[in-house]
């Protein structure tokens, strides 16, 4: 049996979105930019794309500016913000637990004189909000908040936050790349001013994402070239991954999710009953439909997922020895999670193709390979 | 991203169990740093020498350091105290083929904790 439980990474291509892409390489396969007729077919089909994924956010297509996923849609909003506004002032306020695209592009602004806050979470994956209000000053032009994290799937209250900075007149940037479609993302209601959203999370392609961005937003582009993208992304539009962006989200489906989430639970549930010394990582609530994020205490997480992989189970793991930088992950240390727990942890991402069978052969397995590492383990007590 | 042997030693160890009564343990690295060990020896008599008559291991860690683990049990046994002592890092990786190069520094523990077992050993015996 083959069970790819690491969805969070990236999903399989659904068939109709691959059906949907061929034949903007085989027939329409005109740059967008041209004004002949393979151009202006291409050109058609990208804005028809732009007005679906929009809708999906309740957005106006004009403020969706196509990129190549969601890193790329990370480094535009922040940088791009953060050029454009810092005359107004050089703080920028974000979180203990964003993606790598996030904090590194956090990083990059604070070598280039920018004044970072990271804001902590408690042991849930929470921000404080009223740590987020204290924290604002007159030099802040943006706050990012992940919207539901990719390891722990904790999804943040936007609309509070999102109503936080709106009261104060701040840009509010979330990375929504593991929660579209999958919760509601209503850049009105919500306050949102970016939001970075990715196509192979959902079952489309890969080297294709969106950022939001709310019209009258003062942002600058970060790669020079074409006036594509309204003058803000440079470079031929990736037309058959638009595509394919848009029928992914087109097919996602309420009932899917609710399925997800019922065998989420199931999972958790018959782990925590059946294999000792577990910890769910993160929220009960609110939490990812998809997300599993388990520390089986005793063993370390490299171990157990080239284990379970050996028995055609996929998953990832938050151990530092999984990482080529050899820490452990900086979420569930940020969640107030000793190391020596943190290595044990386990990511089981599910999506809509994952059956309850899967689980079963998974758990099976699991406690396995759970019991044969802890019987090697000097920290284990039977 | 391993090798075949590394998979080997990690799939089916051979010495990866607590030992009974041991003469020594050697304890190393530590559970925040996501690696430990614990390194049991039982020393007997060979030719008027001291040798490593059994040894075992337990880790906590990844598959590199189990299966680095192992193998240190594989050319320990049945050697003398003063050769045992010899193995180097180079000795377990040349075993393994090779090892990831990130994995090297921190999962190649075991040997360390069989010099402190031997020295442990030899210390209570003095």
């Amino acid at each position: 049996m083959k069970c790819y439980l690491d969805n969070g990474a990236t999903t399989k291509v659904d068939q109709e979105v691959v059906k949907a892409m061929l034949p903007y390489m085989e027939e329409t396969y005109g740059n967008a930019s041209s004004l002949h007729k393979f151009g202006q077919d291409a050109k058609a089909t990208l804005e028809e794309s732009r007005e679906t994924i929009a809708k999906a956010i309740k957005a106006q297509p004009e403020e969706i500016i196509f990129t190549s996923g969601g890193t790329e849609s990370d480094n535009l909003a922040l940088k791009g913000i953060a050029f454009a506004n810092k005359d107004k002032g050089r703080h920028i306020i974000t979180t203990k637990i964003e993606h790598h695209a996030v904090t590194k592009t956090c990083k990059f602004l604070e070598n280039d004189g920018f004044k970072v806050t990271y804001l902590d979470v408690d042991k849930e994956g929470f921000i404080d909000l009223d740590q987020l209000k204290k924290a604002i000053t007159k030099e802040t032009i943006l706050v990012s908040v992940i919207h539901a994290n990719n390891e722990v799937g904790t999804i943040q209250d936007i609309e509070k936050i999102g109503k936080i900075c709106k009261d104060h007149n701040i840009y509010f940037h979330t990375d929504a790349v593991q929660s579209f479609t999958k919760t509601i993302i209503d850049v009105e209601k919500q306050n949102i001013t970016l939001a970075s959203l990715s196509a192979h999370k959902i079952h489309g392609p890969k080297g294709i994402g969106a950022l939001y961005i709310k019209k009258g937003t003062k942002i600058k582009k970060i790669m020079d070239g074409g006036s594509q993208e309204n003058k803000l992304r440079a470079g031929t539009e990736n037309i058959p991954g638009i595509v394919g962006f848009a029928k992914a989200v087109e097919i996602a489906n309420q009932e899917n999710f609710k399925n997800m989430q019922m065998l989420r639970d199931y999972f958790i549930e018959k782990v925590e009953k059946e294999i000792p010394e577990t910890n769910l990582n993160g929220s009960k609530k609110q939490r990812l439909c998809n997300n599993i994020n388990i520390t089986f205490k005793y063993i370390e997480g490299e171990a157990l997922l080239i284990k379970l992989d050996d028995k055609g189970i996929a998953v990832s793991t938050g151990s530092a020895c999984s990482s080529k930088e050899l820490r452990p992950s900086h979420v569930l240390i940020a969640m107030g999670i000793p190391p020596s727990v943190a290595h044990g942890s386990i990511r089981f991402t599910l999506s809509k193709y994952t059956t309850k069978e899967e689980l079963d052969y998974t758990i099976n397995y699991l406690k396995e390979a759970v019991k044969e590492l802890r019987d090697m383990s000097p920290l284990w007590r039977k | 991203m391993y090798t075949e042997k590394v998979m080997e030693h990690f799939k089916h160890p051979r010495h990866l169990k607590e030992m009974k009564d041991p003469d020594a343990v050697g304890t190393v690295g530590n559970p925040t740093c996501g690696d430990m060990m614990h390194v049991y020896i039982k020393v007997g008599k060979k030719d008027g020498k001291e040798i490593i008559e059994d040894i075992s291991v337990q880790t906590f860690g990844c598959v590199a350091a189990i299966s680095t683990s192992d193998v240190v049990c594989d050319l320990a046994k049945g050697k003398t105290m003063e050769d045992a002592k010899k193995i180097s890092k180079e000795d377990i990786i040349k075993e393994l083929g090779t090892l990831p190069h990130q994995k090297i520094h921190c999962s190649v523990l075991a040997q360390d904790g069989l010099n402190k077992a031997i020295e442990k050993y030899e210390n209570k015996n003095k």
